[in-house]
């Protein structure tokens, strides 16, 4: 079999000024550097990868797995040549299409049929190509009766539907696909996934990044681990899923200042994340029952002040199942403006954690009326353990993911 | 089937894959599509679409004629000042859309920018196609102007074309050196609608380069829009209008120079926008 990809050595360096935590330079701050303060030392370095080496053969299908931070979209990024590589090889055989996002360039002033002419073209479609294939897909997005409307008068349902759908009929040698299935509706989900791996069927070279474990195992004849940009391992898929569910490392408090992944205004930013247990210990590993606290610090960029912010952790399985969100929001234990200080931490406190036994993670979140500050996915991995939940003695059967308190009477009214 | 594919892409740092240039002939389609794109949510966004280009140069016209025709009383170059004015005014309009759109058009576009690869080139570009229809739509009035006035335009009206390229290659050389700087440092985009202000009144819309000073014409050309400006009048006015040609000559040269600058500084640039953008 000969190689597709070959990846030699791969390396890449981002520059972060440490200083300023303006997201953008600007030519006024570059002249004052110039003249009034020589400060070169302002200036990070951070390897988002380095050294990174492996191969995908031609027809091969191949899942790049790792945590928020690890380095997956910036690998897809150099690959689709997006973003430039530091140091290092790649060797690519045959023509690379990238989706890296569902909709890149969907303009909601245009129909559907504009959308599709502009999208395909944008994903690297000829315009004959995307008129041979307009009948299929229309009909895979069931969208025919709306084809002439506005995009924006669509659900958005709808939208993600043709997005996929003109994306899923693109026809290169060499895919590069990111979590783009973590959209629409299950059963449209399930229709990718069928239409990917038709995809992969007919001997095209499949690079998918994605969090779905079932649809990397699914999908993948094997997988590329990485690990805070580092190399962990190429091998069959489900053992390197093992591996990544066993989530080897876990820390007892994450730094989120220089993570680049992430969302939002940036007017406040989280810095760090952690899990207090009971005795007041940062720790990624509780037990169902303990009493713990969630605590983020942050900070706020900028001189403006913030009015009423809404913090939030979101829980999640490793298996990325949705658990739960925790917001002081929904809680109603809200901020006001005067009680926000410039640097601090928000605390969560659960009295009694009724996560059952198994590996999860939280994202954080903060917004402001109006606009998402910041959010950053898989902040934090933790484990639960086993723990006496009931305060009965007996533990609760691990298979199951959530705990309710509950008081069970039998009841002897005559019938 | 089994065709042996040797064709081998080779990713190194700062490396380019293929031929600039016939890379982005490669990518035309997608040229077309953004301005094709462009073209329709123009016309379909406002109501006024298309009759916004009329009314626009419409009334820049008849304000700069009484302005500086009824008011200052600048000279008319023997023909209606209102025609004049409207000859620079085609040139000047297409500049500033352009290069503010150019200028604009990498921060409008910045999701596409960090999820897909194409040569960077094709957005401020794009732009071009979007203004050269607004010019046409403009061109039109200027014959009904004509009409009007009962104006016979000089047989050099056929060099228009060559006028308008350069039109054009000013447009584009701006828009990529500012769209390039704007990517860089976030408050270029301050300096845009100054250029654009204040250009109105240093280029030769409202009134003829001929009563500038003969001392200060060559320091005048510097500005590559009087080059333009003075061609678009010199092919239409016909006989009584009298060309600097030497000074033209000097901002036909600045202009292909500073081209080539604005290109070559976006071309190195390029790279680096999907990390920094």
């Amino acid at each position: 079999m000969s190689v597709a990809v070959d990846v030699q050595g791969l390396g890449k360096k981002y520059l972060i000024s440490k200083s300023d935590k303006q997201q953008y330079n600007t030519f006024r701050d570059r002249i004052y550097q110039l003249f009034i303060k020589k400060d070169s030392n302002s200036v990070e370095e951070f390897w988002a990868l380095k050294d990174i080496s492996f191969k995908v053969k031609k027809g091969e299908r191949v899942g790049i797995i790792g945590r928020n931070g690890a380095g997956k979209s910036t690998l897809l990024k150099i690959l689709s040549k997006i973003t430039d590589l530091t140091e290092g090889r790649i060797e690519i055989k045959g023509k690379v299409a990238s989706l890296l996002e569902v909709g890149t360039g969907f303009h909601p002033e245009l129909t559907g049929r504009e959308n599709i002419y502009l999208n395909g073209s944008i994903l690297g479609m000829s315009r004959d190509e995307i008129n041979a294939k307009m009948e299929e897909i229309i009909s895979f997005a069931e969208i025919e009766k709306f084809l002439d409307v506005p995009v924006k008068r669509y659900s958005s349902g709808m939208t993600v539907r043709l997005a996929f759908s003109v994306a899923a009929h693109l026809e290169p040698e060499i895919l590069v696909v990111d979590e783009v299935l973590a959209v629409g509706d299950a059963a449209f989900q399930k229709k990718c996934l069928g239409k990917m791996e038709d995809v992969a069927q007919k001997g095209r070279t499949v690079l998918f990044v994605s969090h779905q474990m079932e649809a990397i195992d699914k999908l993948c004849d094997s997988c590329v681990l990485l690990e805070n940009g580092k190399f962990v391992m190429h091998d069959e898929t489900s053992k390197v899923i093992d591996a990544y569910l066993s989530a080897s490392k876990k820390y007892s408090e994450v730094d989120l200042s220089c993570i680049k992944s992430r969302h939002g205004e940036g007017r406040i930013r989280f810095t760090k994340t952690w899990i207090e247990n009971g005795r007041g210990e940062k720790t990624p590993i509780v037990k169902s029952g303990d009493s713990i606290k969630i605590v983020a610090e942050y900070e706020l960029v900028g001189a403006e002040p913030i009015a009423n912010p809404a913090f939030a952790f979101a829980v999640n399985t490793i298996r990325n199942v949705a658990i739960t969100d925790l917001s002081n929001f929904t809680a109603g234990d809200e901020f006001h403006e005067h009680e926000i200080p410039n640097k601090g931490k928000v605390v969560c406190e659960i009295p009694s954690l009724t996560l059952n036994t198994g590996s999860y993670y939280f994202n954080v979140l903060v917004r402001t009326p109006g606009a998402v500050e910041d959010w950053i996915t898989e902040a934090f991995y933790f484990d639960v353990e086993a723990g006496d939940f009931f305060k009965s003695g007996n533990l609760p059967d691990t298979a199951r993911l959530i705990l309710m308190n509950q008081d069970w009477k039998l009841d002897f009214r005559d019938q | 089937m089994n065709r042996i594919d040797d064709n081998i892409e080779v990713l190194e740092p700062g490396k380019r894959f293929s031929s600039y240039w016939g890379e982005l002939w490669q990518y035309r389609e997608l040229f077309y599509f953004l301005s094709w794109r462009d073209f329709l949510v123009r016309y379909k966004q406002t109501v006024l679409g298309v009759a916004w280009s009329v009314i626009r140069p419409i009334l820049t016209m008849i304000v700069f004629t009484v302005v500086f025709g009824k008011l200052a009383k600048f000279p008319s170059e023997g023909v209606p000042y209102a025609i004049m004015v409207y000859c620079a005014l085609l040139p000047w309009q297409f500049f500033a859309t352009t290069f503010s759109e150019a200028g604009n058009s990498l921060l409008a576009n910045a999701r596409m920018l960090t999820k897909i690869y194409f040569p960077r080139l094709i957005i401020p570009a794009s732009s071009l196609l979007v203004n050269l229809i607004d010019f046409f739509i403009s061109f039109v009035i200027l014959l009904g102007l004509m009409a009007y006035y009962q104006f016979m335009p000089s047989w050099k009206i056929v060099f228009i074309p060559v006028f308008l390229f350069m039109a054009m290659i000013t447009s584009l050389g701006a828009g990529v050196l500012i769209v390039t700087l704007n990517v860089k440092y976030r408050d270029f985009r301050y300096v845009v609608p100054f250029v654009v202000q204040l250009g109105l009144y240093v280029s030769p819309v409202g009134f003829s380069s001929n009563i500038i000073p003969g001392k200060w014409q060559f320091l005048y050309s510097l500005n590559p829009m009087v080059g333009v400006i003075d061609g678009f009048r010199w092919s239409i006015l016909g006989e009584g209008y009298t060309m600097n040609w030497a000074a033209f000559s000097l901002s036909a040269a600045l202009t292909v120079l500073f081209f080539f600058i604005s290109v070559t500084y976006f071309k190195r640039m390029e790279k680096s926008f999907a990390d920094i953008i």
